[in-house]
């Protein structure tokens, strides 16, 4: 374990979380609100504080998959630690585990509240609050190396163990030139999103706030009925953008680059496709009678699948009233998650397809015992090797799920709230079901509760792996 | 440059992992996903698994928008076939590893009309190698620059050596030569040397000289050993072929020991001059009754690492004076055989992908700067860099003395209409001129980066 290595890339992270702080400064400058202060002196402290850690070099600079890991996930929970300060400060949100909860929620881009008003916010903060959604989106430490040369081999540890899906695969040779590849299609998506929301009617600062969120699929809004409170057209809009950030950012790549063939090779995003028609046509007519048209029903629908399975967590509608078989589906979703090489969290859809067919060779095995059948994707054969981590993921996955669940279950709330929680925070939703619906938020669960479910957006974030590697042994010898 | 390298073996390791340091976008291709995998993850490259013969992976890997592509896996016409998809399908450039002695005649036409750049053959690199050092016997490495012109030869200071505790400026003098000492090791230091250096034992050395010059300097020092008239090679490859064949038209005396005897009949078939023996390499009394004690030079060729080592620790043993040369293919073992002394280590993998590396800097190096090629030494830790002089500057009609160069920089040699002149304070560099500068500082790119 290179220790002194960490040491410096999370020093260079303040740095950069110092400079994420000037963001809302500039807000606060444009709005007159006091609150600027308060993120300018955490601007420059991080700043500070990082450039110090910095200055002493790193005495070697070996770094392997171990310190890939380590290095990513206590990067994300040091950047939750420093980011909560500011709501603290401006007294925003006074307890600093509420705080903690509501950045941790940010920048995993879960969109989990503890705020009982978010309107009563100010600006500057609210502007932080979703700002955290669309740095989280894309990553932070992939943010980093596309800017500063990170030299050798960090990149790739890096690079694997913050992005999403079971097989990270660059779209270009070096690991800098695809994290500037992956952040230029982000920023472009965001910038076309800012100016279609400024046509469906809102002002520049909400358009911007809720295209952070809408981006990084966080699901952070500055009003209390979320976007239930703008325009039909800014909705019809969201929805769109939600279901294009669910998809593999590859896909954008290859159109950019006119591979139109390869884009058809695809699996994954055809899988999703049919997974979110199927449910919103079901949805549509299962949930009719909630509402006087067929197109609203469908419109809700529509957004409400989109914003579950994008794990964005938007609500226009509360879906705690729908019939239990859409719920149901919407609870599933949750599960499923978007693709791999996206923003959102949950399995992701290629896992999901990889178990159901390791599922299906085990069926093909019993009845030809001598049988030898390669598992297909994407026109390939899997290697056994992505079969067995996906299998794990799976039950890391489950093993994570169960013990939240139980230790959640101490503050003695309903079935459905307890489930539906732990889901919501583990796939990066959102709202889930009863007291934590879309509706409710976080806030009446107790300090311990909401320390697990923040352990858990950060496992569902970084896909398991790194945060349970924290607490094996072996990580931390030194040899 | 955007860079395809197929073919995932030590050559292509070698090569993948020195470019993508160097800044140049590199994608791999090989069939076995293990091989890809163990290199993608360890440097910043992309990996593809597939053959390197099919166009579509081919396409995959970026093909059409690239500036090289090396085919290095261990089929000699996987690689030209390789070479040929993607020259057609609109790579630049091209490199094959063509190792089999029967296409040797066939370069030059598959070169010139079937756009091949570069045949890279690891054992001609390794014999050629091996030969000059036995020209050599006092180096234990040998370094040429300028299109072979100039060498940069190593030596280790002895205890007793006349050099060792003297100051560099004195020994001129003293011992009476004229030889320009550019890098000195000292354990984990590499130093560019100033007037007041002081010269101490277990120093490894590298200077520049002509063959006159530097004959006449290892003499001074007591090192001279003079060039090897006799040569036992144990091991019948393709290496020992084109050594014996190279060593033979010089007139050395070559002795081949192999086991196989299918090996014996072939290497005498071809090379009648040479005395071929049909026995173990390892045999003590056999390696006796042909005279290892008297050869001037031992070197071994077989395929097993630790044979190798094990019998150049005996040679050095039965013939304390013999030029020993050992080939080793792990660079597992380099710092345990550092320490053994047991002379030149040869490693042909590593020598294949340096000529592969240069190749690529000096065309990167034509792109642009006035830089003529770029070589790595003392394991990667100095450069020397061939300069063209093409305009006037402070550098140029001015003596060395008066011009004031940045630490750790020295100017080793000057070529002036061809002629090769080790530099003095009195020299000077005229327009025209190739000049090569030794430094430990990195990130030169004009000749004037050297003035400070």
């Amino acid at each position: 374990m290179n220790r002194s290595i960490i040491r410096f890339i999370l020093c260079r992270v303040m740095q950069f979380e110092g400079a994420f702080f000037l963001l809302p400064c500039i807000v606060a400058i444009i709005y007159h609100e006091e609150q600027g202060v308060v993120f300018a002196f955490s601007a420059a402290a991080a700043f500070a504080l990082g450039t110090l850690g910095c200055m002493f070099k790193p005495k070697s600079t070996v770094f392997y998959a171990r310190e890939g890991f380590v290095t990513v996930s206590l990067s994300w929970i040091l950047l939750s630690l420093i980011g909560a300060i500011p709501f603290v400060a401006t007294g925003e949100i006074p307890n600093y585990i509420d705080a903690l909860f509501e950045t941790v929620s940010g920048f995993t881009t879960t969109g989990a509240s503890v705020l009982t008003d978010v309107e009563a916010m100010s600006k500057t903060t609210m502007f932080w609050r979703c700002f955290t959604n669309w740095i989280g989106g894309m990553g932070v430490l992939v943010f980093i190396m596309s800017i500063l040369p990170l030299s050798g081999s960090y990149n790739m540890n890096l690079m694997k163990a913050e992005s999403t899906g079971a097989e990270v695969g660059k779209i270009v040779p070096r690991v800098k030139d695809t994290a500037k590849v992956l952040y230029g299609i982000y920023i472009g998506l965001s910038v076309v999103l800012v100016i279609l929301f400024l046509f469906s009617g809102m002002n520049l600062y909400e358009a911007l706030i809720i295209t952070f969120s809408n981006m990084g699929t966080g699901g952070f809004a500055n009003l209390n009925a979320s976007l239930g409170g703008y325009s039909h057209s800014a909705q019809v809009i969201a929805t769109i953008f939600m279901l294009l950030c669910a998809v593999n950012f590859n896909v954008y790549y290859l159109i950019i680059t006119k591979r139109f063939k390869d884009i058809h090779k695809l699996e994954e995003v055809r899988w999703y496709l049919i997974i979110v028609a199927v449910s919103i046509t079901i949805i549509t007519f299962n949930a009719r009678s909630s509402f006087e048209t067929l197109y609203d029903s469908f419109h809700h629908s529509a957004f409400q699948v989109a914003s579950i399975i994008s794990t964005t967590g938007f609500a226009t509608a509360d879906f705690n009233t729908w019939p239990m078989l859409s719920k149901a589906i919407l609870l599933m979703l949750m599960l499923v998650g978007g693709c791999a090489g996206s923003t959102c969290g949950g399995i992701k859809v290629s896992r999901l397809l990889l178990s159901l067919r390791t599922l299906k060779r085990e069926l093909n095995h019993i009845t030809h015992p001598r049988s030898v059948k390669k598992i297909q994707y994407g026109g390939n054969a899997v290697t056994e090797e992505t079969v067995k981590s996906v299998g794990s993921f799976m039950i890391a996955y489950i093993f994570v799920f169960v013990v939240s669940n139980l230790v959640v279950a101490i503050d003695n709330f309903d079935f459905q709230t307890t489930f539906s929680a732990v889901l919501a925070c583990l796939g990066n939703i959102g709202p889930g079901l009863g007291i934590v619906g879309p509706t409710g938020n976080y806030s009446t669960l107790s300090a311990f509760s909401k320390l697990i479910l923040s352990f858990d957006m950060l496992a569902g974030r970084l896909e398991i792996f790194p945060m349970l590697v924290l607490f094996y042994t072996g990580t931390w010898k030194r040899n | 440059m955007k860079i395809i390298i197929v073919g995932c073996g030590n050559v292509g390791s070698t090569i993948a992992k020195q470019l993508s340091q160097e800044g140049h976008d590199i994608t791999i291709v090989d069939k076995d996903e293990k091989s890809v995998r163990s290199i993608s993850d360890n440097w910043d490259v992309m990996g593809i698994v597939g053959s390197g013969a099919s166009l579509s992976i081919l396409r995959d890997a970026g093909v059409t928008e690239a500036d090289m592509l090396i085919a290095v896996t261990d089929s000699d016409e996987r690689n030209l076939f390789c070479c040929l998809m993607a020259k057609k399908a609109g790579a630049r450039h091209t490199i094959a590893r063509v190792r089999n002695p029967e296409f040797k005649e066939d370069i030059s036409f598959i070169k010139e009309d079937l756009g091949l750049s570069m045949a890279v053959n690891p054992e001609q690199g390794a014999a050629d190698e091996i030969a000059r050092l036995l020209k050599f016997p006092s180096a234990i490495e040998i370094d040429s620059f300028a299109r072979g012109r100039v060498d940069l030869l190593k030596f280790e200071v002895t205890k007793d050596s006349p050099i060792n505790g003297m100051v560099l400026k004195d020994m001129h003098k003293t011992l009476n030569t004229n030889v320009l000492i550019c890098i000195v090791e000292r354990e984990n230091e590499t130093i560019i040397p100033t007037g007041d250096f002081v010269m101490k034992e277990g120093d490894r050395i590298s200077f520049v000289a002509s063959t006159k010059r530097a004959t006449q300097f290892f003499k001074a020092i007591n090192l001279n050993q003079g060039k090897a008239r006799s040569c036992m090679i144990v091991g019948g490859g393709e290496t020992t072929y084109y050594l014996a064949k190279q060593l033979i038209s010089t007139g050395v005396e070559v002795k081949i020991v192999d086991k196989v005897k299918a090996k014996c009949d072939e290497l005498a078939a071809k090379l009648p001059e040479a005395v071929i023996i049909n026995g173990d390499g390892q045999d003590k009394n056999l390696l006796s009754e042909e005279g290892i004690e008297r050869t001037q030079s031992f070197v071994t060729l077989t395929n097993h690492d630790e044979i190798n080592v094990m019998m150049s620790i005996y040679a050095k043993k039965a013939n304390p004076k013999v030029k020993l040369i050992t080939k080793v293919h792990r660079s597992t073992y380099d710092d345990i055989i550092d320490d053994m002394n047991i002379g030149s280590i040869i490693n042909p993998k590593l020598i294949a992908g340096e000529s592969v590396v240069q190749y690529v800097r000096a065309l990167q190096n034509s792109m642009g700067s006035n830089m003529e090629s770029l070589y790595k030494l003392c394991s990667g830790k100095a450069e020397a860099i061939e300069f063209k002089v093409k305009e006037s500057s402070k550098l140029t009609g001015v003596p060395l003395k008066d011009i004031k160069l940045k630490p750790n920089v020295i100017i080793c040699c000057i070529i002036h209409n061809g002629a090769i002149e080790t530099p003095g304070g009195l020299s000077t560099i005229s327009l025209g001129d190739t000049v090569i500068v030794v430094t430990t500082n990195t990130g030169f790119d004009d000749i004037t980066d050297i003035l400070d």
